[in-house]
């Protein structure tokens, strides 16, 4: 039996490339301007995150749909791994920032402009 | 003696007298009585020398040439010349060993006097000093045995001539004397020296006697005797300037500013009778067109000189121009031929001329003395008019003085008849030989203004009364060391020095000693020309002879006349001349026409130049600097316009864009990532078709 309940869009019945695309373009933006945005660096730190893994699911997709040689896998665990270094990393820095100037608002922190 | 000794003793005689001027030059002041008695006994000694030279040459060796020289520069075989190298040294014949007495003899009785005349001078021992420096130069001149040397010691006697004459140079007139008399013996010395120039190209040596043998074989200047005729004229002109011939006469008379012995050494028997012994010396190459100018030069010179000499009023102007009618005499007498005669009279006018200026300053010395114990500054010392009357007051003067006229006069008894009647024979024989009866004539006739002028020199001086009473008793006779020279100048001056038979010195031992050189230009057919001339001479003789002693008689009888009995009125014999007795008088305007012409046409070049220089030389100097200036200006202002202004417009251009790109330094690192952002976006944008 066959449930026909509506003509699902063309678009969505079959998902391709294209949609993993957007997300990653959308997650890409949303990360982008999470990390322009944001005051306080921790949030700034989350939006990097998700430019991160908006980077990971281009891999995916691209390894999904593509006949690229491109070892995709390996290159996503890597940022993930990645990913995990610079969050330590970054945290200590803030932890650093926090005790130098009493802040995490990244706006406070200007001494790179003197 | 050997000729050894007698070089040796002639190198003594030449370097005694530099010796003695330069200790009199550096130790004068400090020596006892200033180093007179050196100056002085050192020519004494070299007058000792001069004679024992003389007597020994004379009787031992009287018809050799001694000449000891060295190379002083060899050029070796000069490419294209030949073989070039220059000689020095001296020579000792019979007309250099009669010079060096004459030199020395003169040059040690003028110390002597000047001892007495030169008392109390500001500068006596520097006067003695260059005594000594013109004595060397002077015998340097006639020791020489070549053109070089000649040359330079020809220079050094125009030196300590010039040293000499202006002796008072804080007095204008002496120090222009001094000027005039060097500047116009440089521009003969100028002829003089192309001249030897000329010889020394074409013979590479300036040894006389080398010269002399090129000639001989033939060897002539650019293989033309026209060649030798200018180097012969061009050698006498230095003869012109030192021996004060027309035309370069002039300074003579202006060199009696210096003091009265000087004048008696240099501008009577030395420096003066220099140019008559480099005729002498250069005789044998002159031609006989070279000759024959000589010949004239010399008649024009003497005419000249007793024109002149019969207005004057200045004792020592008189015998200033008398030496040069005297030295034009000479000059004459040796262009035509008669050598012998010549040269005798140069060595007995000497004598009597050096004896005339000493005796007249005696009676300068006298005169100035009487009016300086009057206070009398206004009345000159010099000027005959003032004097009169002397006779008695200075017999020994008096005397001498007469003695000398005499001789200048050719009164017979004195030397100078002698050389006198020598020479007028000598010109009777060369115009009987050449067709020139003008040169006699006009010698005669100057034997006659001899007389007469000399005779009114001694008469207004000497003769009848002072002409102002008041100061007559102070005129006292000069001392003792001023007047034995002229005593010794006055024996000197006799007869019987020079010849036994006092109508003739042919017979004399100067002309056994002194004789007419050959020529040795191969156009003058020389034994020829030489016996007829001696021929005519002889026949001529006794009537040159009859003819002198007339003449000189009729000179002085109307001298005597005019100026002593007073029969004629000098005054009216002035009007009666007329412009004859102001051209004479002026010294036929000689000094007015170089002043118009050479000093004038110098002054106007001068002036020229000058302005030349002041406008266009300093024209173009004070252009270039303004064009600098202003170039100067304009990079000045380019460089603080142009190039400061870019220098400055890059700063600003990097400051205004600092300024706007510090506005996207904000420190913020969030504005950095949306800057970022945006240029990927735009790079991705741009690079997107690619």
């Amino acid at each position: 039996m066959t449930y026909c309940i509506a003509q699902i869009p063309q678009w969505l019945a079959e998902p391709g490339l294209t949609h993993f695309l957007v997300i990653s373009a959308i997650l890409f933006s949303l990360g982008l301007l999470a990390v322009l945005t944001r005051r306080n660096v921790i949030m700034v730190l989350m939006g990097i995150e998700l430019l991160l893994n908006s980077a990971n699911i281009n891999f995916i997709a691209f390894a999904r749909y593509t006949t690229l040689a491109l070892d995709a896998h390996l290159i996503a665990l890597f940022v993930i791994i990645l990913a995990a270094a610079e969050a330590a990393i970054a945290l200590a820095i803030v932890l650093n920032i926090y005790q130098q100037f009493s802040t995490v608002n990244v706006d406070e922190v200007s001494t790179l402009r003197e | 003696m050997t000729s050894d000794t007698l070089i040796q003793f002639a190198l003594y005689i030449l370097f005694l007298p530099l010796l003695g001027f330069l200790l009199l030059i550096f130790f004068g002041k400090r020596l006892p009585r200033q180093g007179d008695w050196i100056a002085t006994g050192i020519l004494g000694v070299t007058l000792l020398l001069s004679l024992i030279i003389l007597f020994v040459k004379l009787l031992s060796y009287p018809a050799e040439t001694f000449i000891s020289q060295f190379t002083w520069i060899d050029f070796g075989d000069v490419p294209f010349i030949g073989p070039i190298s220059v000689e020095l040294g001296i020579m000792l014949d019979n007309l250099s060993v009669i010079m060096l007495v004459v030199v020395t003899l003169v040059s040690f009785l003028v110390h002597v006097f000047s001892i007495g005349y030169m008392q109390g001078d500001v500068r006596y021992s520097r006067y003695f000093a260059y005594l000594g420096l013109f004595s060397f130069s002077m015998l340097g001149i006639v020791i020489t045995h070549n053109f070089l040397m000649m040359y330079i010691f020809w220079e050094l006697v125009g030196l300590s001539s010039y040293l000499l004459i202006g002796h008072w140079y804080e007095k204008k007139t002496a120090s222009d004397a001094a000027k005039k008399a060097f500047i116009v013996n440089r521009i003969g010395d100028a002829g003089m020296f192309v001249g030897i120039m000329i010889i020394f190209v074409t013979f590479s040596t300036f040894t006389f006697e080398k010269i002399f043998d090129s000639i001989a074989v033939g060897t002539i200047p650019f293989g033309s005797e026209a060649w030798l005729t200018a180097a012969g004229i061009l050698i006498f002109c230095g003869a012109i300037g030192k021996s004060a011939q027309f035309p370069l006469h002039t300074w003579l008379p202006d060199a009696m500013e210096g003091p009265t012995p000087v004048s008696a050494l240099i501008h009577a028997a030395t420096m003066v009778a220099a140019g008559v012994y480099l005729i002498a010396r250069t005789f044998t190459i002159m031609t006989g067109d070279a000759l024959m100018v000589i010949t004239y030069i010399g008649l024009i010179t003497a005419i000249i000189g007793a024109v002149i000499a019969i207005t004057q009023f200045d004792i020592k102007k008189v015998l200033a121009y008398s030496t040069i009618s005297q030295l034009g005499y000479m000059v004459m007498a040796l262009g035509t031929g008669a050598f012998t005669a010549g040269f005798f009279h140069l060595v007995t006018h000497a004598s009597f001329k050096a004896g005339l200026f000493l005796g007249s300053g005696s009676v300068i010395h006298a005169m100035h003395e009487a009016l300086h114990k009057k206070h009398d500054h206004q009345t000159d010392p010099q000027d005959i008019r003032n004097m009169g009357g002397l006779k008695k007051k200075m017999p020994v003067t008096y005397l001498t003085f007469l003695i000398f006229t005499l001789a200048i006069s050719g009164v017979p008894f004195t030397s100078g008849f002698l050389s006198k009647d020598e020479i007028l024979a000598g010109t009777l024989g060369f115009a009987s030989v050449t067709g020139h009866y003008l040169v006699p004539v006009l010698a005669f006739l100057v034997a006659g203004l001899t007389a007469f002028y000399m005779f009114r020199l001694l008469i207004l001086t000497f003769h009848g009364d002072h002409a102002d009473s008041s100061r007559e008793n102070d005129i006292h006779e000069s001392p003792g060391v001023m007047t034995i020279p002229l005593i010794i100048f006055a024996a000197l001056s006799l007869w019987f020095f020079y010849s036994f038979n006092p109508f003739g010195a042919s017979s004399g031992w100067f002309y056994a000693a002194i004789e007419r050189p050959m020529s040795v230009v191969p156009s003058v057919v020389q034994p020829v020309a030489a016996e007829v001339f001696k021929d005519a001479v002889h026949h001529a003789h006794t009537l040159a002879m009859v003819l002198s002693i007339l003449i000189a008689g009729l000179g002085i009888l109307f001298a005597f006349v005019v100026y002593h009995f007073r029969r004629v009125d000098a005054d009216r014999l002035k009007n009666a001349a007329g412009p004859l007795y102001d051209f004479s008088y002026n010294k036929l305007y000689f000094d007015e026409m170089y002043d118009r012409s050479v000093v004038g046409g110098t002054m106007g070049l001068s002036n020229l130049s000058k302005w030349f220089d002041d406008t266009i030389i300093d024209g173009i100097v004070n252009g270039s600097a303004a064009i600098t200036r202003w170039w100067s200006a304009f990079t000045g202002r380019f460089d603080n316009v142009v190039i400061d202004g870019l220098v400055n417009f890059s700063a600003y251009f990097t400051g205004f864009i600092g300024l706007i790109l510090r506005k996207f330094q904000t420190g913020k690192v969030q504005t950095y990532i949306v800057f970022v952002i945006f240029s990927i976006i735009v790079f991705f944008f741009i690079f997107r078709t690619l």
